[in-house]
């Protein structure tokens, strides 16, 4: 498992990389790992408003339906429609795959989200290994 | 606070899944692989080459005795008096009412000796239905072999030559639904019986439960499908299979509040077997009502979404009418469908109806069962 020391993270396992108010959102390697082979992912519009801590979107792997999180509030400025046909490539790499483009409300809210390494060590206690 | 934890039961080869890296999950009590590297590549290597399914959590309950099969028909809904010795049919145990106690594959051992094959999740309840149903009747024995045997599916098109490599038994000779005892990986007397539960072909073997033998024979059948690509396949692709294949699963497309007709499992309930087996009355008394008020449907969904067990099944007007029983992308078709009960108005092929999916309706529609059948082998 690898979390790129640059992005910031939740506890429900998005991960968010953020120049200025522009975020990049995606889920987990973690999350990926766990979820198993995924076959579908439903993604808000463009002009969409989310907000920090709630459901954006889900996403569903053969055996298991997952809700998405917001990791910050904002409105979405780009949707990976990719993910579309080919929702696999978030299994292939996690980190690279990103779900939404965001134009952050409060670049403030990032401080709040977990390091690479505080996020790693949240993952090893919930599993317990 | 910490809630009260029961240990979980493990099979023999549980420190082989881990050593494989599976992700495991808490199945009917039992600590179970769900999947190894992932459950859509297990999936396709059971429906285009073999795959190895530890199924030991399966109970085994013994009749023995000259009353074995007069128990075994009193138990059991299908005719075991039209059973071959060597030969296995599907049945089910049913409550007086005609819903289940547990589905069971019954195997004729000897001319009086019976083995049915029970479900892990049912394993105590159904180990004392037969002894309050049947502990009474004379002349039979009844055994809890459950913990005696790690029971090893081997499924797929290449399963025979798989299996072969580790077997003298001439395989190909065990037609479907038959069993024999040979030879295997070194061990005299292991019956393979050439059945599934995954629509595809395939044998299931019976061998001792401890773990250094249960470990080394593990060993040798991934070692001989190696060349037709074996994967370890988890219970995650145990349930595509079989729900691509339309078959039952106990607690989902059969319970206590199901009964044979709805789940459409009329065809293996012998009402004329001549013995009044648990449930007959109840069953007779359904047909002479005409029948079933909801049946067992085959859904694909035809707008996108993947309806899911649990999930309600309404009418397009956005009334509900049912509920899905077992719902999944299917990863061989490469479909989203689903079983749900429906009431028997909306049964009807290709009638439209939607699915409740996290407050959205979803349209789906009926389509005939199995969703995949297995192609016949070229002679």
């Amino acid at each position: 498992m690898s979390y790129p020391a640059s992005y910031r993270y939740t506890k429900e396992h998005e991960w968010i990389s953020a120049d200025g108010t522009a975020g990049t959102v995606g889920i987990t390697d973690y999350a990926q790992s766990s979820l198993g082979d995924i076959v579908f992912v439903e993604l808000p519009k463009v002009g969409d408003a989310v907000e920090a801590g709630k459901i954006f979107g889900s996403v569903e792997s053969v055996k298991a339906v997952s809700d998405l999180y917001s990791p910050v509030s904002g409105t979405v400025t780009a949707v990976n429609e990719e993910l579309k046909d080919k929702p696999e490539k978030i299994n292939e790499d996690a980190n690279a795959t990103w779900m939404l483009k965001l134009d952050l409300k409060d670049a403030g809210e990032l401080d709040a989200l977990l390091s690479a390494e505080d996020y790693e060590k949240f993952v090893s206690e919930e599993t317990g290994h | 606070m910490a809630e009260a934890t029961t240990e979980l039961r493990k099979t023999a080869l549980n420190t082989i899944h881990r050593a494989h890296k599976a992700k495991m999950v808490d199945f009917g009590g039992w600590d179970m692989p769900v999947e190894y590297q992932g459950l859509v590549a297990e999936h396709m290597a059971v429906r285009t080459g073999v795959g190895l399914f530890d199924v030991s959590h399966m109970g085994d309950i013994q009749f023995r005795g000259p009353g074995s099969l007069a128990a075994v028909q009193r138990l059991c809904m299908n005719d075991a008096a039209k059973l071959q010795v060597g030969q296995a049919h599907y049945s089910a145990m049913l409550y007086p009412d005609g819903t289940f106690v547990d589905d069971v594959v019954v195997h004729k051992l000897s001319e009086n000796d019976y083995l049915i094959v029970i479900n892990a999740g049912t394993r105590e309840k159904d180990v004392q239905w037969v002894r309050k149903t049947v502990g009474h009747m004379p002349a039979v024995h009844v055994s809890d072999y459950s913990d005696m045997y790690t029971q090893l599916a081997i499924q797929g098109p290449r399963a025979v030559e798989t299996l072969q490599k580790l077997t003298d038994t001439d395989l190909s000779g065990i037609k479907g639904y038959w069993f024999t005892w040979g030879k295997v990986a070194g061990l005299y007397n292991v019956m393979i019986a050439r059945t599934g539960y995954t629509g595809e072909d395939g044998f299931e073997i019976y061998i001792p439960s401890d773990e250094q033998t249960s470990a080394r024979v593990w060993g040798e059948v991934l070692a001989a499908g190696a060349e037709f690509g074996i994967l370890p396949c988890g219970l995650g692709a145990r349930n595509t299979l079989r729900l691509e294949s339309a078959m039952a699963l106990y607690g989902h497309e059969i319970s206590e509040t199901i009964n044979v007709y709805e789940a459409g499992l009329g065809r293996y309930a012998k009402l004329e077997k001549g013995v009044d087996f648990v449930g007959r009355e109840a069953l007779a008394a359904i047909e002479a009502a005409g029948g079933p008020k909801r049946k067992l449907v085959g859904l694909e969904m035809i707008e996108r979404g993947i309806g899911r067990d649990g999930y309600p099944v309404c009418a397009v007007s956005g009334e509900r009418i049912g509920q899905i029983t077992s719902g999944s992308p299917a990863p061989f078709l490469k479909k989203n469908i689903a079983l749900a009960y429906v009431p028997v108005q909306y049964a009807g092929l290709d009638e439209v109806v939607a699915v409740e999916i996290r407050g959205q309706l979803v349209k789906a529609k009926v389509v005939p069962t199995p969703f995949y059948r297995r192609p016949k082998k070229a002679a």
